[in-house]
């Protein structure tokens, strides 16, 4: 069977969900023994525009951005979205509350930036809100392990399994005293797993990072809520941390 | 000489980040020579304003991955210099391990898998794999492994970490494992020597160019500073007042670049591990001497290709450190400790840590808890000036080489910076054309 040819792309990221990639250490040779990496800026300097799988970090902030994804879909014929920025606009969506032209005057001043193609910027856009796409791997960072199922599974043409339960399922398995419980507000009963909890489990609270359920069980929630005094306000607010602008359940 | 040259590299590779190289040469004379940031800038000032104080370190990690702990740390400590908390001895300890551990894991990574192909010859790594140099590749690929072991052990996670926050950690490592990351690091020691053999073997593949510039770092009475300090520069010496940072690293917008510029005392300064070793050198651990007598790396140096070697260097700084650390936790025995409480609910802050990359600084005003203003002043920014300035003297120096030559020069010139473009837009491409 010929190996699928994969290439990375970045757009607005911190670039720390290709670092995962690089951090598989020497797991990154049975990956190219499944899969042909034919570009990855961040570590190799060979490119080429030849390739079955495009991976896609980041999230979508300017035209010239959007003209650069349109042009990878068309080369693509799987488009993957790697990690939060890419999948849900992430924390890169905060701005969404405030206009383009007031986040460059905070940043930027009074600096005449008209006409100047690198700064034109519009709203944080997620990455299916340009283009389609086939698989979402989630989370800020990425789980390493659940990247590797998620590449294996396409490169052998089986659909790859994500998550739609609670974060609550893992935290319960690894048998971690509920943050609720300690006080913190935990966004993990309405958050996606695949994590493993990783947050909860070392005493932080979930922020959502892995996007909200599809179908969040309410009632659980609003009993959460009520049973320890929460208010759904400061829910919203935790929530826009990584999914400005999304319904949050009620 | 009436060459001509055109140079367009787009989107330099094995940095991270967005950065272009534009070169145009007319009969000899240079008509456009210019070093672009061209990454997406994304407005984290921006995204901060209105925020609960602790959120502001989960945010901020999220400007860059590679540095994630860097910045945590640098966020920490403005809040609680902003809200008056006093963390515990065995939190400032700790602290010191997690930016020891993120110091190695970046060091390794840019010197190992970013700069090393340069040396080698090859375009990334891979190519390396079954090669005469698979066995120093594979020890890098330990000790980068071992760096990252040691960042998830002390803060939950490399990428983003869990464990650091306002008032100290939320969750410990236990005191049988430092003692085996010790006995880990001890044997690290002896494989980053090896890898330093070889590397020096090769040294004299990077360019033999100086210019003189100022250096920027932090600097301590008590350590070689990466976690504490005070702003101190080779021109002008030591500023003891951090809130004052602005009077030393003067940001400006240039319109080729989404990161910010920034100047001092000359047209450009550096920050970084070259930097640092100018300011810092005597204070480096004695195996981490011995690496730059190896190298014959000495202060001041103003070869900026010397900062990959300066790199090398404080990753075996950063292991004899980090096993003085652990003596000291253990012979403490770690206590379990919740994390301190604010004693305020507004004030400003500022936190300036040394991380890969150079100084960095958050400055937070927070106003009933809530964040009503931040400046972060990110490393690399500091850097894109003084890359200018070197290519603005390397060029003609290297004009009459052929243009692959001329090419892979000015990226390694850029790489030996190891910009962290995210982070500067909190934006790198090489731009050539040949006529």
């Amino acid at each position: 069977m010929k190996k699928p040819r994969v290439a990375f792309f970045d757009f607005a990221s911190c670039e720390g969900c290709q670092l995962q990639i690089a951090d598989l250490e020497e797991e990154i040779l049975d990956l190219i023994n499944i899969v042909d990496v034919v570009s990855f800026r961040e570590v190799m300097k060979e490119h080429s525009d030849d390739y079955d799988i495009a991976i896609i970090e980041g999230s979508i902030m300017r035209p010239i951005d959007e003209g650069r994804l349109k042009e990878i879909r068309e080369n693509a014929k799987i488009l993957v979205a790697l990690g939060a920025c890419a999948t849900i606009g992430g924390i890169n969506k905060i701005r969404n509350q405030w206009t383009p032209s007031e986040v460059k005057k905070e940043v930027y001043g009074n600096y005449n930036l008209k006409g100047n193609d690198f700064f034109d910027v519009f709203q944080t856009k997620a990455v299916d809100e340009v283009v389609k796409v086939d698989y979402n791997i989630h989370g800020c960072p990425i789980n390493r392990d659940e990247f590797k199922k998620v590449i294996t599974s396409i490169a052998m043409g089986k659909n790859p399994e994500i998550p739609n339960y609670p974060v609550c399922v893992e935290c319960k398995k690894n048998e971690n005293i509920c943050l609720f419980e300690l006080g913190k507000f935990c966004l993990g009963p309405i958050t996606r797993a695949g994590c493993n909890s990783i947050c909860p489990t070392n005493g932080s609270p979930c922020d959502g990072c892995r996007g909200i359920l599809k179908k969040p069980e309410v009632e659980c929630i609003n009993d959460i809520l009520e049973r320890y005094n929460l208010d759904y306000e400061e829910m919203k607010r935790r929530c826009n941390i990584y999914n400005y602008g999304k319904e949050v359940c009620k | 000489m009436s060459k001509n040259i055109s140079v367009s590299l787009h989107h330099i590779t094995r940095v991270e980040g967005h950065g272009n190289i534009v070169l145009d040469v007319k009969n000899g004379t240079i008509e456009k020579l210019q070093w672009q940031v061209p990454e997406a800038p994304r407005f984290f000032e921006a995204m901060l304003k209105g925020r609960d104080y602790n959120e502001l370190r989960p945010i901020t990690s999220r400007i860059c991955g590679i540095c994630s702990i860097g910045h945590s740390l640098a966020s920490l400590k403005a809040t609680e210099d902003a809200l008056n908390v006093e963390i515990s001895k065995q939190s400032a300890l700790f602290r010191r391990l997690a930016i020891n551990g993120e110091n190695m894991q970046s060091h390794i990574l840019h010197v190992g898998y970013l700069a090393a192909p340069d040396l080698f010859g090859v375009g990334s790594v891979f190519p390396l794999v079954g090669s005469k140099h698979q066995d120093t590749l594979l020890k890098i690929v330990k000790l980068h492994r071992l760096s990252n072991e040691m960042s998830d052990l002390i803060c939950g996670r490399t990428t983003h970490p869990i464990r650091l926050v306002v008032g100290g950690f939320s969750l410990l490592p236990t005191k049988k494992q430092l003692i085996k990351l010790k006995e880990d690091l001890h044997l690290a020691i002896k494989t980053s020597q090896d890898v330093a053999n070889v590397v020096s073997t090769v040294a004299n593949n990077f360019p033999n160019f100086s210019r003189e510039t100022e250096y920027i770092a932090l600097k301590s009475d008590d350590e070689y500073a990466f976690y504490d300090g005070k702003i101190a520069s080779t021109d002008t010496g030591i500023h003891s007042d951090p809130k004052k940072y602005e009077s030393v690293m003067q940001e400006y917008v240039v319109p080729q670049s989404t990161a910010k510029y920034a100047k001092h005392n000359r047209e450009s300064y550096m920050v970084g591990a070259l930097a640092r070793f100018n300011l810092n050198s005597s204070q480096l651990h004695p195996i981490a001497k011995q690496v730059a007598k190896m190298f014959n790396l000495k202060s001041i140096n103003f070869n900026p290709f010397m900062n990959n070697v300066a790199q090398l260097v404080e990753f075996v700084h950063n292991i004899e450190d980090s096993i003085l650390l652990i003596d000291k936790l253990t012979n403490n025995g770690v206590k379990p400790e919740r994390p301190v409480k604010a004693k305020k609910t507004s004030g400003r802050g500022v936190g300036i840590v040394e991380v890969p990359r150079g100084i960095l600084v958050h400055d937070y005003s927070i106003k009933n808890q809530k964040c009503v203003e931040a400046n972060c002043v990110i490393p690399t920014n500091q850097n894109h000036a003084n890359i200018q300035k070197d290519m603005e003297k390397l060029v003609p120096q290297i004009m009459d080489k052929p243009q692959k030559e001329i090419e892979l020069n000015l990226e390694m010139l850029v790489r030996a910076y190891d910009p962290c473009i995210s982070c500067s837009t909190h934006y790198l491409d090489v731009k050539f054309v040949d006529s």
